[in-house]
């Protein structure tokens, strides 16, 4: 098991390299520069050429690239220009924001989904099956930024019952309860497609189960149904929900862009959108890097589960 | 069927939960307590340090923080002393010697003297200084004029200017002449953008990156300690959110409403202030090459476009018709007697048709957004359609704001034929002397990217800033308005109406024609 978890980490070293050069090329290709962004619509172009040979953006590309990459292996993610801040400690800061939304979205959405699939299948064509279907097809197919900002609509604007916007209040404790209330709709919003996905694949993945010679053999023996759906079934069916849960993950992941965005959340996502807006090269260069790094990590904990579950799969 | 019924315990269950917790939540949601001020803004601040920055969307904070040697008197652009009590102008306008406030101290507790301003001074214009290198200062250039800055005694500082210049006192009052605590900047070096100290009516509390800005009342301001506690200004980029978060009752002030929105807030639970500031949004054209070298081409586009349905239907009532290059809100320096084109399509025609050119074909870069641009897609889209409805063929090529600034400003030859623009100044010069001078081509430094040229206009330009009389100098800048509308260089297209919104918790708040926010006399119940 360890040879496999080593092998797994050398194999994203190539990657987070590859990613590494398309963020940076991706970078130079956009049009904009950082100097005119700093000095505002009074940027003449000797001021211009002037500060961006302070910010070392004169040197060849390739050059530009070698230095960032050198500095970034040593922890040196270079300082925001529109920040005026360390690169590493704003995405740090941000990202730990982003994990308290993506991870509760996660969370909300493995749960309510897993189950929503074991009850379909386990009423299969019965009306619960139909009722969570439906509820399931409507989830999937409403944008969840739109329904962020009915969400807004509906239960800040008109009913005033949670925050519109932002993380922690801005007066008062910031104890749990207060995070809770601001987190409920993001995290809501963000979770709902995930789960219609989850729930999806968990009641096909149980379906197939359920009609398998063990769930028989285990019924004969006179298992109660409830054991048979969540410890036999349900187990049996993990293997093949799991992988799922992990591209779900990435997907609440880079789904927390848009929620962000629309409820002013103070992580990475909107920091990217900021930065982009911005030409705030490095803070986006070390942004991108660094979730690309979670992405792949998050992937290799995925397998790595799975592996443990199934000892089918070779490692 | 005990799967189902267990079910249905659950939701229940979970149902209960979340209804308690969301009553609860009630009567805490939304309320900001009195004498704290929670100002809705449109991005987060770039740094707090006056100057080193150049956005309004920060100014708003710094005016709050920092005081000049003057400043504009309330609801005007007329300067009033402030840091300084008085001063005396030397006969040939080249020395300036400033009388300072006694027993003023920054928010650190270091004394506000003639040194304090010299070192403000020398850091952003003497590239020597230990200190130049906390900048870049983009706007220094206001201050290019100044030889020397030197204490004559503790309280007492005297510029020396290069050559007469009028606006020079104007832009002292701009956010790039506040006064920081040298002590400050010595002890934070670049990260003083973080740890601003001025003497302002209110004193820097704290930044909570992506969250709010919070400063409080200085009780020791010199002008009055302000009814407010505390402001706290919050960065809400996205507008619609910035909208729920003011129905919502999550902030009392917010600016910059988007005009769709201004529906929103009739009523009496919220305000709307309004106050027209110095913005110009005009079109500048290529004079250099293609249609728009002849004179009537230039007009006929200033007659082709209806002005009046662009600020009433696109803007919704934000922005009123521009005449001329110089905005209304510069009250003593404006020629009342100047009438906008007025939209005339006929009149469009005939002078394409005497110019010889009946269908030219035009390049128009948009920009998606910027500094004062207010809606540029939609009025590109509209102004382009207005355009084609007389016989111009326009290709629009859209940039976003950086892009877009990178291509006009070294000047529109072999790029465009037009191009959009806005400025928001302090003073009735800078904006034609850096953009309608010959002397201010792209090649030597200025923003007169369509090429310009008259030498009347010139001659104009650089008698009034050496004027030290505003009677002579208001002459001046209205023969300019005359001259310069005539010839057309620009499609004059709209002047910007700010505006705000407040609940109706907040009393005696204004917008200023300069575009800040002073909140020292501002009070919330």
């Amino acid at each position: 098991m360890t040879r496999y978890i080593l092998r797994r980490l050398i194999s994203a070293i190539p990657v987070l390299l590859g990613i590494s050069v398309i963020v940076f090329a991706i970078m130079a290709l956009i049009p904009g520069d950082p100097a005119t962004a700093i000095l505002g619509s009074y940027a003449t172009p000797e001021n211009v050429a002037r500060l961006n040979e302070d910010l070392g953006l004169d040197k060849p590309l390739i050059q530009q690239y070698f230095i960032w990459l050198g500095n970034m292996l040593q922890g040196d993610f270079g300082r925001s220009f529109a920040l005026n801040r360390p690169v590493l400690d704003e995405v740090v800061e941000r990202f730990n924001a982003t994990l308290v939304l993506a991870g509760t979205s996660f969370v909300l959405c493995s749960v309510l989904g897993i189950v929503a699939g074991v009850i379909s299948a386990a009423n299969q064509y019965a009306w619960p099956d139909k009722g969570i279907t439906f509820v399931v097809l409507l989830g999937i197919s409403i944008p969840s930024f739109f329904l962020g900002m009915m969400m807004i609509l509906t239960f800040a604007v008109n009913l005033r019952w949670f925050p519109a916007s932002g993380m922690w209040p801005i007066f008062g404790d910031r104890d749990l309860f207060a995070l809770i209330r601001h987190l409920t709709l993001p995290a809501l919003a963000l979770s709902v497609v995930a789960t219609g996905v989850v729930a999806r694949l968990s009641r096909s993945a149980m379906l197939e189960v359920l009609r398998q010679d063990f769930i028989r053999t285990a019924r004969a023996k006179g298992v109660p149904e409830r054991g048979v759906i969540w410890r036999h079934a349900l187990r049996a069916a993990m293997v093949s929900i799991i992988p799922v849960l992990g591209i779900q993950a990435g997907f609440v992941l880079s789904g927390a862009v848009y929620i962000e965005v629309v409820f002013q959340w103070p992580g990475i996502g909107r920091m990217l959108v900021d930065a982009i807006l911005r030409r705030d090269i490095l803070l986006v260069q070390g942004g991108v890097v660094f979730v690309a790094a979670c992405y792949v990590f998050f992937n290799i904990v995925v397998d790595v589960a799975q592996s443990l579950l199934d000892p089918r799969i070779k490692t | 069927m005990a799967l189902l019924s267990w079910t249905r315990r659950m939701a229940l269950a979970g149902g209960t939960a979340l209804s308690l917790a969301l009553a609860a939540g009630l009567p805490a949601a939304a309320q900001t307590p009195p004498g704290v001020l929670v100002v809705g803004q449109v991005a987060e601040p770039q740094a707090l340090d006056p100057h080193a920055v150049t956005a309004v969307n920060d100014f708003r904070i710094l005016m709050n923080v920092y005081d000049g040697l003057v400043r504009y008197a309330s609801g005007t652009l007329e300067v009033e002393p402030a840091l300084a009590t008085d001063w005396e102008i030397s006969e040939d306008g080249t020395v300036y010697t400033f009388s300072l406030r006694e027993g003023v101290t920054f928010h650190d507790g270091s004394p506000f003297n003639a040194e304090a301003v010299v070192f403000n001074f020398e850091r952003m214009l003497n590239e020597d200084h230990p200190y130049h290198d906390t900048g870049p200062f983009p706007l220094s250039f206001f201050f290019s004029s100044v030889d020397s800055v030197e204490a004559v005694d503790d309280l007492t500082v005297r510029f020396t200017l290069t050559a007469p210049y009028a606006p020079f006192l104007s832009n002292l009052a701009y956010p790039t002449g506040l006064i920081v605590s040298p002590a400050a900047v010595r002890e934070h070096g670049a990260e003083f953008g973080r740890n601003p100290s001025g003497t302002g009516p209110f004193t820097f509390t704290e930044w909570r990156s992506n969250e709010a800005v919070v400063i409080e009342a200085n009780p020791d301001y010199w002008d009055g300690a302000p009814d407010l506690q505390a402001v706290v200004f919050r960065p809400i980029t996205d507008a619609n959110t910035r909208v729920a978060e003011m129905l919502s009752g999550g902030i009392d002030l917010m600016v910059e409403v988007p005009p769709v929105a201004l529906s929103e807030f009739q009523g009496d639970a919220f305000e709307i202030v309004e106050q027209a500031g110095p913005h110009v949004w005009f079109l500048i054209l290529n004079m250099r090459e293609g249609p728009f070298t002849e004179q009537a081409v230039r007009q006929a586009a200033n007659y082709a476009i209806n002005k009046t349905a662009l600020v009433e239907d696109v803007l919704e009532g934000t922005a009123e018709v521009a005449a001329g290059p110089t905005p209304p809100a510069f009250a003593w320096a404006y020629n009342e007697e100047l009438e906008p084109y007025p939209y005339d399509p006929d009149r469009a025609r005939e002078l394409l048709a005497e110019a010889g050119v009946e269908n030219p074909e035009i390049t128009f870069f948009v920009t998606e957004g910027g500094s004062g641009m207010l809606d540029p897609v939609a009025m590109g889209t509209a102004i382009q359609a207005d355009l084609e409805a007389v016989g111009f063929d326009v290709t629009i090529e859209t940039y976003e704001w950086n892009t877009f600034l990178g291509r006009v400003n070294p000047g529109l030859e072999g790029e465009a034929d037009a191009a959009q623009m806005a400025w928001m100044t302090n003073d009735p010069d800078t904006l034609p002397y850096l953009a309608l001078r010959t002397e201010a081509w792209p090649e030597q430094g200025g923003f007169n990217s369509g090429y310009y040229s008259n030498p009347e206009v010139d001659a104009l330009l650089e008698e009034a800033r050496t004027a030290t009389d505003q009677d002579r100098r208001a002459e001046l800048y209205r023969e300019m308005q005359v001259i310069v509308q005539e010839d057309a260089p620009w499609v004059f297209v709209a002047n910007w109406v700010q505006n705000a919104v407040t609940s109706d918790r907040v009393e005696g708040f204004a917008l200023e024609p300069s575009f800040f926010l002073l909140l020292d006399d501002v009070a919330k119940n």
